[in-house]
């Protein structure tokens, strides 16, 4: 019983940091039909980043939207100089976005070294909650905490205000949306922004998580399509319940099947595709 | 459509020759590299069937690089096989083996097209991957299999100049055989399912059979690529079918212009000597490198193959500029806006 | 000129000129240079490592001058890339454009399989400073006689490890390590001298290398154990420790050599205190010949050096001492090998010589994460305190070694785990 609780426990916390990491890039597609494989840099230069801030100044606290916003910086960036230029075109982009992972995963192995590095998290999280046996982690809640706070930031946003109206209409129909007056193009820019502000938050709070070192930018790219694709794109209910079902297949998989620990994640991926491309809740 | 000038692949052959000449006269070095941009250029080949010809990107056509490759070294160290003349037999062995890989994949990944495609195939890509790490007995886990030698059979291709003629050989065998290929209705008709799939259907072909097709075809010409790969550098390992793998296929053919075949081979040697050469100059080549992908992409669109054409554009009246503009985007661009396109 | 002085000028001017002749040529045209060539990761994932691994080979060249009895050193880097097929070419590349002596490096174990043959096809000398992997001077070392092996063997420091966990009365341990060669061997030459002394594993769990959360682990470490040995590398290192210690798992912490290298423990917070693991090497070997290289090391490159930088700096040291007893002359390979395996040298690590296929017998430190101040600095910091010393540790340990050889490579199954619950 208590196996089965703190899996599930894990799994879900897990997928907190998942769907931080998720739902920028479910967003970006949905509204920009643009993959993103920088993503994961955006993450990882979160992080780091954060060290640097919290070097500077010792405070973690301050880390996290210095880091957020940097990083949309230079997302934004990124979108009005180089990928408005390519229009819909998933191999242009991926191709063009790899260029800019490679320069970030230079750039910052010249900037901040090669050393696995590691956030430190603020002693006020750094505990465990005892419930007779069974310890939980008080980062993990946090994890969690802060996931359901920007989920329902997100869909309050969306669904709630005229900002949110216009994004949905982008999303539905661009042509239309211009037509209506709405300039899509700065909504574009606005979303390729968030996107990266919520990776690299993910990459902050992440970063106490599972470190901050270089080819993290890498290995936690798939992790997040896997999300994107299994939710589907474009769909922030998606990207929850993409999140959540990752976080425990991935937990359950490989505590319960450790011999395929390698294929929890990209064999289900293709499954998916396979059987329904479009994801859980997509839309195409 | 435009028709496809046979003036490239003629062009090609040339080039072809002359490195077939000058060969023995280079060093050591640029002979491996060359060697290596050789087996590269097969698998960009292959790629750009897709890529190029079919408009479906692949992420993940390293797996058959990996198939074709594992396949040499597990029959040269478990079973002796292909130390000899029998090496001719591994070839064909490897082309069958990383076909019947892309069978089994395609009937997962055909569902798929666009971003799906490139992640379905990213994703399987990365299964293989999984398994070279895993199946230690086989596979020798992250250890890799070292090969006993390369083969010899009257001739010692371990005389790195005797296996580049070899690898030549194969390269002008594999371009041939796709030229031909992209030449013949088959070809005509991956080329009219990349610029609209639905005419294609409404047409009457089956469309679905074709691009299964090109890609157990691309599929077989990346075990070749392996095949040689396996005995180029004596060893095969995980890290030979990584991420980066497959995507710097992709740059290769996006590069050199897809829908060229050539370009695959010219966009193999750019990328094998940034990698192993400017890196032995200097050591930012990796800006260098990302430069290449973003400014081949924003300024590139036919790649290097396309430049001509772009030239003459330039050269020709404003009239006659818009009616070239017009052939040249058809026959070199790789029709964005279809990507998307529900199966 | 008379008569009379022809007759002695003669032969007198020949022997002097013979003199002036011989004069200068063993006092500096002739100065032979020995090219060394240098194969780390440089850029990617690892690049860190590869710098480290570079810097204590560097650190030596500059304190000699480049000067090895008498030969000028070129040293030339190539970076790998961590990919071996990279390695082969730049090895090749070394070889047979930059004509060098002998190549040393490597950073992966399919990058030090990828590299031994390129030493045998060419006769060119490979030394392996880094890469650990058993069967490449075991089983498989007859097909590379050119390969030198100056760092270590996986499970060479496993094996006292599990003779001193005996010791301190442990009885059931559960091992968690990464889903590798690498992992394999170092927790398979612990199980195996732990169980043979009357300890038993009683569960392997196998996290995929680069796992990030250790989740679906921890709940299967069981708690009645006396001890969890553990065997991570690069960001798992990190991570692990931390995990465990939020999970609410109290048990001692032992592992590996990587698990809580210096590499990552200036990085590690107060969860790693106690952790003991075993390796050639400790920043905080209490030698007056170690405080020296730990200090010029970090006023020069900022870090407290870790085994790559160390075992650098002694393959190079190595083979200068080498090439002192050939009077700074380049004798050969095979000379080269027989003279540097007759040596036992007195490095940072204490005393190191090879056995008879070439891998280092060497003491294993037996240490344990303590915070202190160390060496005069003034900060309390994380350090590896020896706390045991086990001497003249070979790659065999105390094992007959034809006896060894009849068992398989060590491997996720072997030793089997016939104590799991």
């Amino acid at each position: 019983m208590h196996f089965w609780i703190i899996q599930v426990f894990n799994g879900i916390s897990y997928g907190a940091l998942l769907f931080l990491l998720a739902s920028g890039l479910s967003l970006i597609f949905g509204v920009m039909r643009i993959v993103n494989l920088a993503h994961g840099s955006y993450f990882l230069l979160g992080g780091y980043v954060a060290l640097t801030v919290i070097w500077t100044t010792g405070s973690w606290l301050l880390a996290l939207p210095i880091s957020a916003l940097a990083v949309a910086i230079v997302g934004f960036v990124m979108e009005r100089l180089f990928l408005r230029q390519l229009g819909v075109d998933p191999l242009r982009q991926v191709l063009l976005t790899v260029g800019f992972a490679l320069l970030f995963q230079q750039a910052a192995l010249d900037i901040w070294g090669g050393d696995s590095m590691d956030i430190k998290a603020p002693a006020v999280l750094d505990w465990s909650v005892q419930i007779g046996k069974l310890f939980l982690p008080v980062y993990r809640l946090f994890m969690i905490v802060v996931a359901g706070a920007v989920g329902l930031a997100l869909w309050v946003v969306i669904e709630r205000t005229r900002v949110g109206a216009k994004v949905r209409a982008t999303v539905d129909d661009a042509e239309m949306a211009r037509g209506v007056g709405i300039d899509t193009a700065r909504v574009s820019m606005s979303i390729f922004a968030l996107g990266a502000f919520l990776a690299a938050l993910g990459g902050v709070i992440g970063g106490a998580f599972v470190g901050v070192y270089p080819g993290l930018d890498f290995e936690i790219l798939p992790l997040s399509f896997a999300v994107v694709i299994i939710g589907g794109l474009g769909s922030l209910r998606g990207a929850v319940v993409g999140s959540l079902i990752v976080g425990l297949m991935d937990n359950f998989g490989k505590a319960l099947f450790p011999e395929v620990a390698y294929f929890t994640l990209y064999a289900p991926m293709a499954m998916i595709l396979a059987v329904r491309p479009t994801g859980l809740f997509g839309r195409e | 459509m435009a028709a496809r000038s046979h003036r490239p692949i003629l062009v090609a052959l040339g080039v072809l020759v002359v490195l077939a000449i000058l060969a023995p006269y280079s060093g050591p070095f640029l002979l491996r590299l060359l060697m290596k941009a050789l087996v590269f250029g097969i698998l960009a080949m292959s790629l750009d069937l897709l890529l190029g010809y079919t408009g479906l990107p692949s992420l993940g056509q390293a797996a058959y690089l990996g198939m074709g490759a594992y396949l040499t070294a597990i029959l040269a160290t478990r079973y002796q096989i292909g130390l000899g003349g029998d090496f001719w037999l591994v070839l064909v062995l490897g082309i069958v083996c990383a076909a019947l890989t892309a069978a089994l994949f395609g009937l997962f990944a055909m569902r798929a097209t666009g971003v799906y495609f490139l992640m379905i195939t990213l994703a399987l890509g990365m299964c293989v991957w999984g398994l070279a790490y895993r199946w230690n007995a086989l596979t020798g886990g992250d250890n890799g299999i070292n090969l006993p030698g390369r083969p010899r059979f009257g001739l010692d291709l371990g005389h790195d100049l005797a296996f580049f003629y070899v690898i030549w050989g194969c390269f002008v065998a594999s371009l041939g055989a796709l030229a031909v290929l992209v030449h013949a209705p088959f070809g005509r008709s991956l080329l009219g399912i990349r610029e609209s799939e639905l005419r294609m259907r409404i047409l009457g072909y089956h469309t679905w059979l074709h691009k299964y097709l090109a890609f157990v075809i691309a599929g077989g010409f990346g075990g070749l690529a392996g095949v040689l790969w396996a005995h180029l550098h004596g060893l095969v390992s995980p890290e030979d079918i990584v991420l980066t793998t497959s995507v710097d296929a992709l740059l290769m053919v996006v590069l050199g212009g897809p829908g060229t075949l050539v370009g695959g081979g010219l966009g193999a040697a750019v990328v094998v000597f940034l990698r192993e050469y400017l890196s032995t100059k200097v050591m930012w080549w990796q800006y260098v490198l990302g430069g290449v992908y973003i400014l081949t992409i924003l300024y590139l669109p036919g790649g290097l193959m396309g430049i001509p054409a772009r030239l003459r554009q330039r050269r020709l009246q404003p009239g006659q500029r818009q009616e070239a503009l017009a052939v040249a985007s058809a026959s070199i661009e790789t029709q964005p806006e279809r990507m998307g396109e529900a199966p | 000129m008379t008569q009379r002085g022809t007759t002695a000028s003669g032969p007198l001017c020949l022997a002097m000129l013979v003199l002036v002749w011989s004069l200068w040529a063993t006092l500096g045209f002739a100065a032979e240079e020995l090219r060394i060539g240098f194969l780390a990761p440089l850029t990617g994932q690892f690049a860190q490592v590869g710098e480290d691994m570079t810097n204590g080979f560097k650190m030596y060249l500059e304190e000699v001058g480049s000067d090895f009895a008498g030969a000028r050193v070129k040293f030339i880097v190539e970076d790998e890339q961590a990919k071996p097929p990279v390695g082969v070419n730049k090895a090749e590349k070394l070889v047979l454009q930059d004509k060098v002596h002998l190549f040393v490096g490597g950073l992966l174990a399919s990058t030090g399989y990828a590299l031994a043959p390129v030493s045998s096809r060419h006769k060119v000398l490979y030394i392996a400073s880094i890469p650990a992997s058993d069967d490449l001077t075991q089983r498989d070392k007859e097909k590379y006689p050119y390969l030198i092996r100056t760092g270590w063997s996986s499970s060479q420091p496993s094996h006292p490890m599990g003779q001193w966990a005996c010791e301190q009365g442990y009885k059931r341990i559960v091992a968690i390590g990464a889903d590798y060669a690498f992992g394999y061997e170092v927790i398979g030459g612990f199980q195996k001298a732990f169980e043979d002394c009357g300890g038993r594993i009683v569960r392997k769990l196998w996290p995929p290398i680069g796992t990030k959360d250790f989740g679906p682990y921890l709940p299967q470490i069981k708690t009645d154990v006396d001890a969890v040995f553990t065997l991570m590398v690069g960001p798992m290192t990190l991570q692990f420790p931390k995990q465990y210690k939020a999970a609410g798992l109290t048990m001692p912490l032992i592992g590996g050599g990587t698990s809580a290298d210096e590499f990552a423990l200036p990085f590690m917070g107060d969860e790693a205190i106690g952790y003991v693991t075993p390796l050639q090497y400790s920043a905080a070997l209490d030698t007056p010949k170690n405080a020296a290289f730990v200090k010029k090391y970090r006023e020069q490159f900022g870090k407290v050096p870790s085994y790559y930088s160390e075992s650098n700096y002694t393959t190079a040291q190595w083979i200068h001492e080498t090439m002192k007893k050939t009077g700074g002359k380049w004798p050969g390979a095979e000379e080269f090998s027989k003279v540097f395996a007759s040596i036992t040298l007195d490095t940072i690590r204490g005393p190191v010589r090879l056995d008879e296929q070439l891998n280092p017998v060497q003491n294993i430190y037996i240490r344990k994460v303590e915070k202190k101040q160390l060496f005069g600095y003034p900060n309390d910091e994380l350090w590896n305190t020896v706390i045991k010393t086990y001497e003249h540790v070979g790659q065999y340990w105390t094992y007959n070694k034809a006896e060894f050889l009849k068992q398989p490579v060590y491997s996720r199954d072997f030793p089997p785990c016939k104590h799991c619950e």
